[in-house]
């Protein structure tokens, strides 16, 4: 026997010589993060308990950031491909080169067609600047991946009230006392909503998700809905239906704050049908219940009427609420009507709803905090509904996805829940009405600056994008009829749409950070074959692609000049209250990025590279008037650019003397003042400025001052969405601005100016019997789309993806473990491995998203899992919609934005032989690896 | 064969709230980083970029589902790690005194210059908590940080497991169960935490904090405060009969409703 020995230890070892704190870029969360440096090498990644976002927790990709800092597929310089395209064969080139043969192949265009130049970035963080160099350069053609991603969610919020989710606001963690997740991606915002959660739980307030797959959140939910895909919002128009018919609702709120008593025409002959009543001075007008006058919604005492026929000069006027209640109070969004459909049971429904409503009214929340209100009125305390909501791309990544989105919005402010003590609140610089939005623009003239920024919010069809010639402006046809609030843009239709020349041809595709030859497109091999596509006289149908990346990822091998990205770590970046800001509701925030490693390769971080061939091209807004280089690099860019006078990307220490906040002169200083505070800046709200920020004077000229807005800014929401009918008028052929007849009965259901639901098209279009089933994809905690899979501690944890299959689908195949399946759509079919779930909705199987890889990229080996078990569902989807019989190309998309309708899939199973090599189908061939392959073993902390 | 201290001063541990892990995995990796660099041999990983890729951890997670009659399927996650046990048979069972349970906290920790890697203590081990080093030759575990707890160089915030603090759940915790009035020892009077396999007779000094019961369990129609309400909409509704309901209803209702405010 030995006997006990304990050996003495140095229980204080030197931890690092030193703390850089950054942002991290592991996802889009961007968290703060300590990088502990050693010997001039990144040791060790923690959260920084000081950030407003992670409040010292890290996730595991977060902490993952050593093995993608070092990552093998690094890309070490930029490129010009030699061989076919596809191929992966480049030759290493100088920056000088590069910028000239980008320069080469832009500067003409710009000279004659700006619009030949289609630059679209993926989860680009950075679209502020990217946004404004398509705009120097003077393309229509600009968008970053909101609309593969979830443009529903942004859009239907702006246009409802003014700010959505995650970026736009966040649940009252400390105060809700219910909470329900729909269709959440365990990716997005994960640190904040794990911590929220695990508030929630502490206070014991339930917690109900509903999603298809009972994963990640909805595994510690205490109430799990299985809903059946593409039927969210009807769920959610039963629930309203369910508050509607028991009078639970918050009639004072809806007065006080929403457009549900504006008076709207009900005459259906009427030029204005559908649209509000005005006075003179353009104000909606409500009815008073005291007068019995139309007067201003904004007037001091004004008691508006919610249901009553009002008749001015002969036309008859209803407020919107009645029209909303008369809506839904019908059979249609009764539980028991939609039982079947959505998977939830009568029961249930009528369960939530009851809990919805016990919590809002009879769990009220009081603050003894006075406050005044927009129209001057004061009030002494604030109420709180405790119901918080949350939700992301499960509800909006269908083609019915921005209605079911608004439903949801539509129901948070029935139960008066938002902008309250313990429901949803906003985070400067939202709240921030639809009306404070640009408006799109697409009108390029030759050698000038766009008229104006490309992206924004529709007001009515005089704002599509459609030239005179009735032909869409935009490459990806974006802001068309088709789709005529795409805020986002329409990024997964690019390639498709330049391949087939519809609406025109272009001549160089510029793209940065976007995977779209592989897990970022529909069809992938399609999109494939269309990069790769020659004409008659051997010219790639596409005739040039620029792409920058920071990895040897899939796309790389279909370029053919390459702009070699940093990583995260060695960048400047800031995280912008003029893009996607980090703010919380109780304060505007934004921060930094800064290289606290120094680049070992001939890289530089994309947003440089584009300062620098801005300024080569001599672009408006990065030259100076003598024709030199306005900035230097993205840092320069980042202190010195101004956007208005004195509003510049970042917010804090600006000014001489170091303390405007969002307002104040550049300050040479200010990345050196981010960095002293750890990489980011915070403002705290006043106390009376806390809640009903829409309405609230005190918010509204905090605001002013941090140069959110110039002027006061509050507004109502929009239960009704006016801007919705206009369109639904031009349908009905109503206005000068007509749309093409095929598109009339899809622009009066799909832009109806109250939430609805319809059937998914593509649900619609296939035969349910031969396709049964729907496919879904999820994302993992521990994933950031295709980007983990060269992370060599990530990818032991996700290192391939089965077919998750519901325990009823399983059943009725007879399959058992080590299983193949075929899975068909109407597109394609894949042969994958599958697993037994019972934790998921019976009509649904599943997989996560984005673990496939192509042999040859990142670095990995060609029998990697990932590359052979690993499979992607992308095959099965199609950008289009299976053919209608009139010729037409339809967009797989929603028929309001324009969104990439990624979970309408529809498929069938069956059991296939396990194939003999174990090799997912369909396989792609593999391509050259630029960056050679990853090292077979490592011992990471040896050094240390 | 090596000995067990008679007691230890603290017994310091964790305890796990299955009740709010998500699966996330932070707590695995993040353990593994701060891990492959201090206290031993670097935790390495095998064809890190290959057809079978697999490295070291001293903190995995395991995800299974539950499935009771008549109720919906559960999702389980359940992290896994050294539970430093009073009765560690990894300890008993060492040949070369490598192992060991420290008198002062109860960590068990392997002295590595003593580790002929022979394995046993994996398989002695009822948790699987123990992983053997392909590229060092030595065993490696959860050291439950001890290279931070009483690190004089990190901010005494800071002096936690790496699991403790990047949980972004806040479903990890750190304390000594020896003293009934630690964080750790509430929690776990207060939740019913387990021991795990009790029966293996190791004693473990991590605890699990089970998962609360689901709402989703109970029968629907429990609460049902709608439905006074639904009588006094003026319809032909009842309280039975909410598919009854009409827009005519709710407007009449309306109208009182507004007069009261």
């Amino acid at each position: 026997m030995n006997k006990h020995i304990q050996p003495d230890l140095d229980t204080s070892p030197k931890v690092s010589d030193e703390i850089r704190k950054t942002t991290c870029y592991m996802c889009a969360c961007r968290c703060g993060i300590n990088v502990h440096m050693q010997d001039g090498k990144v040791k060790y990644i923690e959260g920084n308990r000081d950030h407003p976002i992670n409040r010292g927790v890290l996730c595991a990709k977060g902490s993952a950031g050593i093995m993608q800092h070092y990552s093998p597929a690094r890309l070490k310089a930029p490129m010009k491909r030699v061989g076919p395209r596809g191929s992966g064969e480049f030759e290493e080139i100088s920056w000088d080169e590069a910028f000239q043969i980008a320069s080469d192949w832009m500067t003409p265009l710009r000279e004659k067609h700006p619009e030949k130049l289609a630059f679209f970035t993926g989860r680009d963080q950075s679209q502020s600047l990217t946004s404004y160099w398509a705009q120097q350069f003077g393309t229509p053609n600009y968008a970053a991946h909101g609309g593969f991603c979830s443009v529903n969610m942004a859009a239907a919020g702006i246009y409802t009230m003014g700010g959505a989710f995650w970026e736009f606001g966040q649940p009252d963690w400390e105060r809700a006392k219910m909470f329900m997740i729909f269709g959440v991606a365990e990716d997005h915002d994960s640190n904040p909503i794990k911590l929220g959660l695990s508030r929630l739980k502490e206070r014991g307030a339930k917690i109900v998700g509903v999603n298809p797959v009972r994963s990640g959140y909805n595994a510690i939910a205490d109430e799990w809905v299985g809903i059946t895909p593409g039927t969210d919002g009807l769920f959610i128009l039963s629930l309203i239906r369910e508050l509607l018919a028991a009078g639970k609702v918050d009639l004072e709120y809806l007065i006080r704050y929403t457009n549900a008593p504006y008076l709207v025409n009900c005459d259906p002959e009427s030029d204005d049908h559908g649209l509000f009543l005005y006075d003179n001075n353009g104000k909606p007008q409500v009815l008073d219940r005291t007068t019995g006058e139309p007067l201003p919604f904004d007037q001091q005492g004004v008691k508006p009427e919610l249901a009553t026929d009002y008749t001015h000069k002969g036309t008859l006027y209803r407020p919107a609420f009645q029209l909303m209640a008369e809506k839904y109070l019908v059979e249609d969004y009764a539980p028991e009507n939609v039982s079947e459909r959505t998977g939830v049971k009568p029961e249930t429904i009528r369960r939530l709803a009851a809990e919805l409503a016990r919590t809002a009214f009879e769990e009220e929340i009081v603050i003894n905090q006075p406050w005044t209100d927009f129209r001057g009125e004061k009030h002494d305390k604030m109420i709180g509904r405790p119901v918080a909501f949350h939700a992301m791309r499960g509800i909006s990544a269908h083609s019915n996805g921005f209605q079911t989105c608004r439903a949801l919005h539509l129901l948070q402010i029935l139960l008066g829940s938002v902008e309250v003590p313990g429901g949803f609140r906003f985070k400067p610089p939202y709240p921030k009405p639809v009306t404070g939005h640009p408006r799109p623009h697409a009108k390029p003239v030759a050698n000038s600056p766009l008229n104006g920024p490309h992206l924004g919010f529709p007001q009515g069809p005089e704002d599509l994008a459609i030239k005179a010639n009735g032909t869409p402006a935009r490459i990806d046809k974006a802001f068309t009829w088709e789709n005529p609030m795409s805020a986002h843009g329409m990024m997964h239709m690019v390639i498709s749409n330049a391949h087939a020349g519809d609406p025109y041809k272009i001549d160089t595709l510029f793209m940065y950070m976007a995977n779209m030859s592989w897990n970022s497109s529909m069809n992938s091999r399609g999109v494939m074959d269309m990069l790769t596509d020659k004409t008659e006289d051997g010219e790639y149908v596409i005739p040039r692609i620029i792409y920058s990346d920071s990895y040897s990822s899939e796309m790389v091998a279909f370029a053919d000049l390459i702009l070699p990205d940093t990583t995260y770590l060695e960048r400047h970046d800031c995280i912008s209250l003029l893009d996607r800001p980090i703010s919380e509701a109780e304060a505007m925030c934004d921060s930094i990025r800064w290289p606290v490693v120094e680049p070992d390769r001939d890289v530089r971080g994309f947003q440089s590279a584009l300062i620098q061939l801005g300024a080569k091209m001599k672009l408006p807004g990065f030259v100076n008037e003598d024709g030199s280089a306005k900035y230097q690099d993205y840092a320069d860019y980042i202190v010195n650019h101004e956007r208005r006078p004195g509003v510049g990307p970042l917010a804090g220490w600006r000014g001489e003397d170091e303390t405007g906040s969002g307002r104040g002169a550049p300050n040479p200083k200010q990345i050196d003042r981010y960095i002293e505070n750890g990489g980011f800046y915070m403002d705290h709200i006043p106390e009376e400025a806390l809640f009903y920020k829409p309405w609230n004077k005190a918010y509204q000229d905090w605001a002013v001052e941090r140069g959110i807005f110039d002027a006061p800014s509050p507004y109502t929401f929009n239960i009704y969405v006016e801007q919705m009918q206009k369109f639904r008028l031009a349908a009905e052929g109503k206005g000068e601005l007509q749309p093409p007849d095929h598109l009339r009965d899809q622009l009066k259901m799909a832009m109806d100016p109250l939430p609805t639901w319809w059937q998914p098209f593509e649900e619609a279009l296939v035969d349910a019997e031969e396709y049964p089933i729907h496919a879904l994809t999820q994302r993992p905690a521990a994933m950031y789309h295709s980007w983990g899979s060269q992370n060599a501690w990530l990818r032991q944890i996700h290192g391939h993806n089965p077919l998750y299959v519901s325990g009823e689908i399983w059943e009725q195949n007879g399959f058992a473990e080590g299983d193949w399946a075929y899975l068909k759509s109407h597109h394609g079919e894949i042969r994958v491995p599958v697993v037994r779930m019972d934790a998921l909705n019976p009509k649904t199987v599943w997989t996560w998203n984005a673990i496939g890889k192509r042999k040859g990229a990142w670095a990995l080996d060609e029998h990697a899992p990932e590359t052979k078990k690993g499979f992607l569902l992308n095959h099965l989807i199609h950008e289009l919609l299976p053919p209608k019989g009139d010729g037409l190309r339809w967009s797989n998309s929603d028929p309001v934005t324009g969104q990439a309708a990624w979970y309408d899939l529809r498929v069938n199973i069956r059991k296939a032989p396990a194939p003999d090599n174990l090799q997912s189908e369909p396989a792609v061939a593999p391509q050259n690896s630029p960056v050679g392959q990853g090292p077979k073993n490592i011992r990471y902390g040896e050094d240390f | 064969m090596t000995t067990l201290p008679q007691s230890t001063h603290k017994k310091l541990g964790l305890a796990i709230d299955l009740d709010i892990c998500v699966g996330c995995h932070a707590c695995v990796i993040n353990c593994k980083e701060w891990n492959t660099s201090n206290y031993g041999a670097p935790l390495s990983d095998q064809d890190a970029y290959g057809a079978e890729p697999v490295g070291t951890f001293l903190n995995r997670i395991h995800t299974f589902e539950v499935k009771a009659a008549d109720k919906p399927a559960q999702t389980v996650h359940f992290p896994k790690s050294c539970l430093h046990c009073d009765d560690a048979p990894c300890v008993t069972v060492c040949p070369t005194g490598a192992s060991y349970k420290r008198v002062d906290d109860g960590i068990v920790l392997v002295n590595e210059s003593d580790c002929i890697g022979c394995g046993l203590c994996a398989w002695a081990c009822p948790y699987g908590a123990r992983e053997l080093d392909a590229a060092e030759g030595v065993m490696k575990k959860c050291t439950l940080c001890v290279d931070r707890i009483y690190n004089e160089n990190l901010p005494e915030i800071d002096r936690e497991p790496a699991c403790v603090r990047t949980c972004p759940a806040n479903a990890r915790h750190f304390g000594d169960y020896a003293d009934p009035d630690s964080n750790v020892s509430r929690m776990a009077a207060e939740r019913g935490a387990v021991p795990l396999f009790p029966e293996q007779g190791t004693n473990p000094v991590n605890r699990y904090l089970p998962p609360r019961p689901k709402a989703d369990i109970q029968t629907d129609g429990d609460i049902d405060i709608l439905a006074p309400f639904l009588d006094t909409s003026g319809a032909s509704n009842s309280a039975s009969g909410p598919s009854s309901t009409t827009a005519k209803g709710l407007l009449g209702w309306l109208d009182k409703a507004l007069e009261a405010i």
